[in-house]
């Protein structure tokens, strides 16, 4: 069962344990962890579940996709690591993985 | 504009006619609040419904709140071009904005204006709002009738937009104006063509001489949007037709928007006094009641795109050209995806989750700043009054794209 770190922009961490085939916006909202709004529902459509990847980790998870790409474009906190998590979908290599949440969703 | 000429007969019973004959764009059906039951046959029968008259031509219909995020959400094959509402803009008269362009050009207007709104900006703002808030509030009477819409719901959005664009204060109800000239139609605001176009002139002639000043300024740490529009580099070269356009957007899109979501909010906790109820017992449920409020308002009740190839939609063979209108309004009202759909509730569990801002690259640039404007306003009402009650009938307007109120006779109760 993956464990997914959380670390809110104040610092604070949750630590979720999940399942293989959630999503990293699912595994937020199913331990109501703050700071994900996941408006749009997990369509890639709306930029309220970004998350910013721990850089360790960024060769596992890899880049946003084209429509993501453009969708992270509306979040002004946008940086090299930034990722929907409704678009990262968890896999067993993913233990341990830790997201950092921006200031604000767009 | 052209004003359709809908007065010939009166709104039939959607029921009583065939399926294909319901025709959703008569403005009547938001002024005369009897829009639910036309929609919801729609969803029902006929989800992507097809229509063609003599006003808007030719146009399909999205209901289904699955199939207007589908549509949303595909700016390659739904083109937001030359316009975003269901009726054309004359050809003598167009007035280009970004939320009417697609990408690239969408996206380098866009960036320009976005930080103004950004969440980072607005925590700035929040203290100054709230000091806005208390003072309009202050200033009403208690336990005598006003029209809520103009003390408050104007008053408020209008204060607001004046300090985003550093718009000179005392002359703020230009703003206003300006806002409600865009959106008329010929009899919505008793507004002949001729006229409308000579006010939106002034109201670019007026902004000409801001954004001259304010380009001659360096630009400063207190972004206002004109010195971002006259700064920024995808903008500063813009034409005067592209400039009022993209005026327009933003004035509409700061006024028109958060002022009948104000004043929805108050019928809605009239009409369901229960709810009022749970908010009076916990006002922490302010937050979560602002998404309800702005999902029930729902107060743009559609967006148009137009199909970029022959495709294919709810079953319904679509042709390149055709203009395709997303009705938000039908689509916050979906069973399949909101439960009790028709009942405003404070506490609903996933408010968010409703169509009111849309969704993809188009997206409400202001929807943060629309929810702070409502959850302090009702953080500073609660704090003030038992009860704003509604003692009359609102007045509604007449459109098929605004969905909102010119009056709603209020009386205050204090604690």
């Amino acid at each position: 069962m993956p464990q997914i770190l959380f670390i809110e922009y104040d610092g604070t961490e949750h630590r979720v344990d999940t399942d293989a085939g959630r999503t990293i916006m699912q595994a937020a909202t199913d331990n109501l962890v703050p700071g994900i709004d996941a408006d749009c529902g997990g369509e890639c459509s709306c930029a309220t579940c970004h998350v910013f990847v721990d850089p360790a980790w960024l060769a596992t998870i890899g880049g946003p996709g084209p429509q993501e790409a453009t969708m992270l474009d509306l979040a002004p906190e946008r940086q090299d690591t930034s990722r929907l998590g409704c678009q990262i979908e968890i896999t067993d290599a993913m233990d341990g993985l830790v997201v950092r949440l921006p200031q604000f969703q767009m | 504009m052209s004003e359709p000429n809908y007065f010939e007969y009166p709104i039939p019973d959607p029921y009583a006619i065939p399926v294909e004959d319901i025709d959703v764009s008569d403005p009547r059906l938001l002024e005369q609040d009897v829009w639910g039951p036309f929609f919801k046959r729609l969803r029902a029968e006929d989800p992507v419904h097809f229509t063609e008259n003599e006003v808007f031509g030719r146009f399909w219909s999205v209901t289904k709140f699955n199939d207007i995020m589908h549509v949303d959400s595909h700016h390659d094959d739904f083109s937001s071009e030359p316009s975003i509402v269901i009726d054309d803009q004359d050809a003598d008269f167009m007035l280009p904005m970004f939320i009417a362009m697609d990408p690239p050009k969408h996206d380098e207007q866009r960036k320009v204006a976005q930080p103004v709104v950004a969440p980072m900006n607005l925590a700035k703002l929040e203290k100054l709002i709230r000091a806005r808030v208390q003072t309009i509030l202050d200033s009403l009477p208690i336990g005598e009738r006003f029209n809520w819409v103009d003390r408050v719901s104007i008053e408020l959005t209008t204060q607001m937009l004046a300090t985003l664009f550093d718009f000179p204060f005392e002359e703020r109800r230009k703003l206003t104006f300006w806002s409600d000239v865009a959106t008329a139609t010929g009899s919505a605001g008793g507004i002949i063509e001729d006229e409308r176009r000579a006010h939106l002139l002034e109201c670019l002639e007026y902004f000409t001489r801001l954004r001259e000043e304010r380009a001659k300024q360096p630009p400063g740490e207190d972004l206002d949007l004109v010195s971002m529009l006259a700064h920024g580099e995808s903008t500063r070269n813009m034409e005067p037709m592209e400039y009022l356009g993209n005026l327009i957007l933003l004035i509409v899109g700061g006024n028109d928007t958060t002022r009948n979501s104000i004043s929805g909010g108050v019928l809605f906790l009239n009409q369901n006094p229960g709810e009022y109820d749970k908010l009076r017992n916990n006002p922490r449920v302010i937050p979560n009641m602002v998404s309800e409020i702005i999902r029930y308002q729902t107060p743009l009740a559609h967006m148009r795109r137009v199909a970029t190839r022959d495709l294919e939609l709810g079953g319904k063979q679509i042709t390149k050209g055709d203009k395709v209108v997303m009705w938000y309004v039908s689509g916050n009202r979906d069973d399949e995806v909101i439960e009790r759909p028709d009942e405003f509730i404070v506490d609903r569990a996933k408010a968010r989750h409703h169509l009111s801002f849309g969704f993809g690259i188009h997206r409400c640039m202001g929807n943060r700043l629309a929810e702070m404007q409502l959850r302090i306003l009702w953080e500073e009402i609660m704090k003030r009054f038992h009860m704003v009650e509604v003692v009359g009938d609102p007045v509604r307007i007449r459109s098929n794209f605004v969905k909102g109120y010119a009056e709603l006779p209020v009386v205050l109760h204090s604690h």
